[in-house]
């Protein structure tokens, strides 16, 4: 193939991010990895994600796509080993709209509980609580979501559940434990048990040590 | 045979986003009509249990939610007539403005959503945004599509048809001629386009509708105020 040029712009500590990295290394694509300061964002950033100004964007051949789940549909559609989103259509209305759920609704209801306090996290943690007994109904025991391999779901909802597992212990609010949520608490270490994932976690002391000190600096 | 149902609503501009999507493609579909506020069908209760809500499309029975998703599930599966663009750099840009409208609709809608001190942060947050909606998302463009019409601007379709009417039922506006000159020539192009133009629900009906819509928010953010 033509030599092609894949950048990925990124903050170590951002679960989106990681979705990307891991669909990058699932389909095999060598790219060049930037970090990025979000205090002080490098001036190719801007220029490359002006509307967001955020992180991930991915450049490919000189042309940036913002948005971890459109770059992760650009990279499947890019590259077409091992594919990440079902074939059948219908399969992958399934899986787009689970991957939407946990990006609309999941994640940001876990942060709500992580960021607020007393009367605030009380009500939060009711709503995720609602949001990842929606996940947890849907999984069951299936080891990944849409069939025999990785795919968007798997990678977006462990993702998800790593980072709050770090977080939860830092805020010392238990959200997800073995007893309340044993299929998604199961997905935990079953991500562990795949080389992609747990090669592109960041190490849980490391996460850890970042939420505290965010949290000591918003206060 | 293949059997497309949808349900819906008769005002909801994700709906309609749908409705014009199968349209375009020439797509035998049967509507059926929900009533959202009294009673919910069994047939939406079941095809959509997480969300509960409309667009859903059943084709050959199989449920679909989502109007975004909706969207990308017809065009894949009648590819004629297409309504993304084919290069994947440019689909992905049609995704990433969908995706932006999404995002940002609390805060578009903020201004029919909210009351006082936030519906004005509101109001002043979604005219920043339609600035960089029209800057970067529509630039010199004549449809967000390009030369023709594709799913981001059916996925924008509530500006050009419905925001103008929420803007008089509440009586604040978003959305100047003067400072979104490129934004409002799109509106206009829109709405002129023959499937767009047969197919919005009756203004007057929209106005009543959004006009009562508003008084009945008005008295739940009172009431939620007062305890």
């Amino acid at each position: 193939m033509a030599h092609e040029e894949v950048k990925l712009f990124g903050m170590w500590s951002s679960p989106f991010v990681r979705i990307v990295e891991v669909a990058l290394k699932i389909k095999g694509v060598q790219y060049e990895y930037i970090e990025e300061d979000l205090q002080n964002k490098s001036s190719l950033l801007l220029k490359y994600n002006p509307v967001y100004k955020k992180v991930p964007v991915l450049l490919h051949n000189g042309k940036p796509i913002a948005e971890s789940l459109v770059i992760v549909e650009y990279i499947d559609e890019t590259w077409k080993d091992n594919p990440i989103l079902p074939q059948d259509s219908f399969e992958r209305a399934q899986a787009r709209f689970w991957a939407k759920l946990i990006d609309d609704k999941c994640m940001p209801s876990l942060w709500r509980v992580f960021r607020s306090k007393d009367n605030e996290q009380e009500k939060a943690t009711e709503e995720a609580l609602e949001n990842l007994k929606i996940l947890e109904n849907e999984l069951t025991d299936k080891r990944f979501f849409g069939g025999e391999t990785i795919g968007l779901v798997d990678i977006a909802a462990k993702i998800t559940v790593y980072w709050v597992q770090v977080a939860q212990e830092v805020a010392g609010v238990g959200i997800i434990s073995s007893q309340n949520f044993p299929v998604l608490f199961k997905w935990i270490d079953d991500l562990l048990s795949c080389n992609v994932l747990k090669e592109t976690m960041p190490p849980k002391d490391k996460l850890a040590a970042f939420f505290r000190t965010h949290s000591k600096a918003s206060k | 045979m293949e059997e497309v149902k949808l349900l819906g609503f008769w005002s909801s501009p994700f709906v309609y986003r749908v409705k014009w999507a199968l349209k375009h493609k020439d797509v035998k579909y049967e509507y059926l009509e929900e009533d959202l506020w009294n009673k919910k069908s069994d047939l939406l209760l079941r095809s959509n249990p997480v969300q509960k809500r409309v667009p859903v499309l059943l084709h050959d029975g199989k449920p679909i939610a989502e109007s975004i998703v909706i969207l990308e599930y017809i065009e894949e599966m009648w590819p004629h007539n297409p309504l993304l663009p084919q290069d994947p750099h440019e689909r992905a840009m049609a995704r990433y403005w969908m995706k932006f409208g999404e995002d940002k609709a609390p805060i578009l809608l903020g201004f029919y959503l909210n009351f006082g001190e936030e519906q004005e942060k509101n109001v002043k947050e979604a005219k920043e945004l339609l600035k960089i909606l029209e800057k970067h998302g529509l630039g010199e463009n004549k449809f967000f599509g390009g030369d023709e019409i594709g799913l981001v601007d059916f996925a924008f379709g509530w500006i050009a048809c419905w925001l103008e009417v929420m803007e008089e039922a509440v009586g604040v506006k978003l959305s100047e001629a003067e400072s979104l000159p490129r934004l409002h020539e799109w509106i206009e192009n829109f709405k002129k386009v023959p499937l767009i133009k047969e197919n919005t629900p009756d203004r007057d009906r929209m106005l009543s509708f959004y006009k009562q819509r508003r008084e009945q928010r008005r008295e739940s953010f009172i009431s939620s105020r007062a305890s």
